[in-house]
């Protein structure tokens, strides 16, 4: 026998404008195991909550109903105020008669038996809560943050700052990622590598960072407060500690490749630094050109290497730690230029993308900062910069606005006419898009005080013309058709999930959009967290941003795993699944379906175990489960049956 | 060519259960309700955390109970908080839509959809509908004449 004690809410007029509390109040008082009932103008009013209060103390109420609003408006207040009586806090249910009844109907009659039905099931179903505890799981003090772009590099700081470990792993041989590549930003024009170079110092000398470059992340087990994570590093063939930066090596290496960093515009040798900046500062082997590494053909540098620090006999490194919680900033790939077939990037020299213009302003870029058409390495008289290629189009490439390519095409045709006085740079676009801060001002820059020509429309074709590009579009102001020629094409595309954003997703099993772009656990108050608990997400892994938008981004999700790591323990709400062993089959169905992994089979117990920490209380189990075993705590099958017979009752 | 009894009393108040979830329908009703878009009171909701804790059963004992209709109701595919709750619950539904079919349960009692938090016009349009429909059939189990093809 329960001693149910319901209260009735009539949040002023809102629900007792439609409902007829007195009848509501009459009904119930007589229903089974109700032994108290109440009514009050506002329920969550600090008078309303103390009338709950009193009456748990005084009726020795066992289970609390309060029939008001929705759940996620006060299900935690009603919580904390039969917790503060005494009374276990799962013991609670809110039985939700406004969103669901008294704000959807205007027949009073017929509202007042709906809420009364209403309330009946959830007192069915609180009559069978048991009460519960929440878990304390043990947390690892330490975070890991995953790839070195500005967004990793930020969230790194910020967490070490707090005086926590942190473990940055990053994929290339130096940290920096696409940032460290661009000349200018916008849209202040201050110099890239002038505002991320300190920062990467900073992570490379900080005590509480460790830097692991040319590493990734293999495999992730656990859960939040303790994920434990295999990380390869992968052989850099250069002793880090020994390598002064002499440069002796690159000097005799016969081996020359295109070179990365500057988006292949200029060559490398197979022993380099990625830029004179790179942290850790140090060469790296590439392994796939080299001619010393297996079998050994050439081994030029290190026989000219004074300090000893070249060894082709390192071998990858599986290294295994334990992190509290991780940060993904695996950040973004350009959208393949080559797809967009009919602007002929590939195949037409000056035809050339955003980060190879981005490379070719740059002073220490290939031409030193010289705009030079790749082709015979003249000046461009004429650049044509187009907007949304192969964004925008859902017909043939990406559907959505990567939202800073209007912005970086006005910058690339705004710093070429800094370098070209008497230059033309025409830019094609759909709308420009300036949203963010100064960014309509830098706009207008660019149009008024620069002249940089703006064009609405789209360019159908750039074919070669002799020397020159013959570009042909539309204009979709005055529905002209266009004709001209230029020097040079430059294609502002948009962006893509990174390679290692897809990867890293299917490793710690994130959801991801349908771009592949991570999710966020909520679009608009959950910014930075995953479906994942413990894993956060910050930069461009969950969609296209701008810098200021990635480095705040990064700072929030460094706030949020510090949250986790500031206490030796963590609270996990336990309405989870619990298996009954007594009456268990061991069929394994349950395990299949868990979304989580959290349900697994022991041997040594010859028993299916649920993982409270993985968890998250979906219930799927339970209905799938042929058996009846395996139950969602406080909203098991007889729990629902007996809400459904009471709702039903005439 | 045997004789038919000529149903002709149609239900003027039906039952349907609704099932939401916490997420995304249960926010999609809620939304209705801030709205304040109506729809008819016939409709009689229990919440559970995700629709893939509905128990194909609970459905059938529904509608042993005296439902006029079952209405389940549950986040989009790809937007389920619990990442692939909604599969499960479609692909179990699908096999039970077929069951109740082949028993004799009109279709038009049996309603699975999805509905975003944001979509509390669709919520309200979905059910009013079905309650629409149901009003235009006789009333089903313990209380109605049963056996309809």
């Amino acid at each position: 026998m329960s001693k149910v004690g319901v209260f009735v809410c009539h949040c002023g007029r809102n629900i007792a404008h439609t409902v007829d509390i007195k009848k509501v109040l009459e009904t119930i008082k007589d229903y089974e195991d109700v032994v108290h009932v109440e009514d009050n103008m506002y329920m969550c009013s600090e008078p309303g909550q103390a009338v709950i209060k009193e009456a748990i103390k005084k009726h020795d109420l066992d289970r609390v109903v309060v029939a008001a609003c929705s759940k996620d408006m006060h299900e935690d207040t009603f919580r904390i105020v039969t917790k503060e009586a005494g009374l276990n806090q799962y013991l609670t249910e809110m039985a939700n008669i406004r969103e669901q009844c008294s704000w959807v109907h205007e027949d009073k009659k017929e509202s007042t038996e709906k809420a009364i039905k209403i309330i009946g099931s959830t007192i069915e179903r609180v009559k069978r809560n048991q009460a519960l505890e929440p878990y304390h799981i043990p947390v690892t003090r330490k975070a890991l943050v995953i790839g070195g772009g500005i967004a990793g590099i930020q969230a790194a700081l910020d967490i070490a700052d707090a005086g926590y470990q942190v473990t940055l792993v990053e994929k290339d041989s130096t940290i920096g990622g696409k940032m460290a590549q661009l000349a200018e930003t916008f849209p202040t024009l201050d110099c890239s590598q002038c505002i991320l170079t300190p920062k990467m110092v900073a992570v490379g000398r900080h005590p509480n960072i460790r830097l692991l470059t040319n590493s990734e992340v293999e495999n992730v087990d656990g859960y939040v407060g303790s994920f434990k994570v295999k990380i390869k590093k992968k052989p850099r063939y250069v002793i880090e500690e020994k390598c002064t930066i002499c440069d002796d090596c690159v000097h005799v290496c016969p081996v020359i490749v295109h070179d990365e960093y500057n988006a292949g515009l200029s060559p490398r040798k197979a022993i380099y630094i990625a830029f004179p900046q790179a942290v850790p500062a140090t060469y790296i082997i590439d392994p796939n050109t080299c001619l010393g590494i297996d079998p050994l053909i050439c081994a030029k540098c290190k026989e000219v290497c004074d300090p000893k620090a070249i060894d082709f006999d390192m071998h990858p490194e599986i290294l295994d730690e334990e992190f509290g919680a991780i940060v993904v900033a695996t950040g973004f790939s350009a959208y393949p230029y080559e797809e967009i077939g009919e602007y002929g990037y590939g195949n037409i020299h000056n035809v050339i993308s955003g980060l190879e213009f981005e490379r070719l302003l740059s002073a220490n870029g290939p031409t030193q900062g010289v705009i030079r058409r790749p082709s015979d390495g003249s000046i461009p008289k004429t650049v044509v910069f187009i907007h949304c290629a192969g964004s925008r189009d859902p017909a043939k490439h990406l559907p959505y606005c990567s939202k800073i390519c209007c912005m970086y095409a006005t910058k690339h045709a705004l710093q070429y006419k800094h370098l070209v006085h008497d230059g033309v740079a025409l830019n094609f676009y759909i709308d420009v898009r300036t949203a963010g801060k100064d960014y309509e001002e830098f706009y207008k820059r660019a149009t008024e005080e620069e002249s940089v020509i703006y064009v609405r429309g789209k360019v159908s074709e750039v074919i070669q013309d002799g020397e020159k590009l013959l570009i042909r579009g539309v204009n979709t102001l005055t529905s002209e058709s266009i004709e001209l020629h230029a020097d040079m094409v430059v294609l502002a595309t948009g962006l893509l999930p990174s390679k290692g954003t897809q990867e890293i997703s299917s490793i710690l099993k994130l959801s991801c959009d349908s771009k592949g772009f991570v999710k966020e656990a909520h679009p608009k108050l959950k910014p930075v967290e995953t479906a994942i608990s413990g894993v956060f997400v910050a930069g461009t892994a969950s969609g296209p941003k701008d810098i200021p938008e990635t480095v705040a981004q990064a700072s929030g999700a460094a706030a949020k795993a510090q949250i986790i790591l500031s206490s030796d323990f963590l609270e996990r709400d336990p309405v989870i699944a619990e298996i009954d062993d007594l009456t268990c089959g061991i069929c394994h169905t349950c395990i299949h379906v868990c979304p989580y992994g959290a349900i697994s089979y022991d041997e040594g117990q010859n028993k299916v175990l649920v993982n409270e920490a993985l968890c998250e209380g979906c219930g799927s189990c339970a209905a799938a489960c042929p058996s009846g075993s395996i139950e969602l705590r406080n909203s098991t099958y007889e729990s629902i049956s007996a809400s459904i017979k009471a709702l039903l009752k005439a | 060519m045997s004789k038919t009894s000529q149903v002709t009393e149609l239900n003027s108040n039906p039952n349907v259960v609704l099932f939401l979830c916490r997420w995304c329908s249960g926010k999609g009703a809620d939304l209705a309700g801030t709205s304040r878009l109506h729809y008819p009171t016939n409709v009689l909701p229990i919440m559970v955390n995700c629709s893939s804790r509905i128990d194909p059963q609970h459905v059938v004992e529904a509608f042993l109970e005296g439902a006029d209709g079952v209405l389940i109701t549950g986040c989009h595919f790809g937007d389920c908080h619990y990442k692939t709750g909604n599969y499960k619950t479609f692909r179990r539904m699908s096999l039970l839509s077929r069951l109740l079919k082949q028993v004799g349960v009109n279709p038009k009692r049996f309603r699975i959809t999805w509905i975003s938090a944001t979509e509390g016009s669709k919520f309200a349009k979905i059910t009013t509908e079905m309650v629409e429909d149901l009003k235009k059939l006789p009333p089903y189990g313990k209380n109605g004449k049963g056996g309809e093809s």
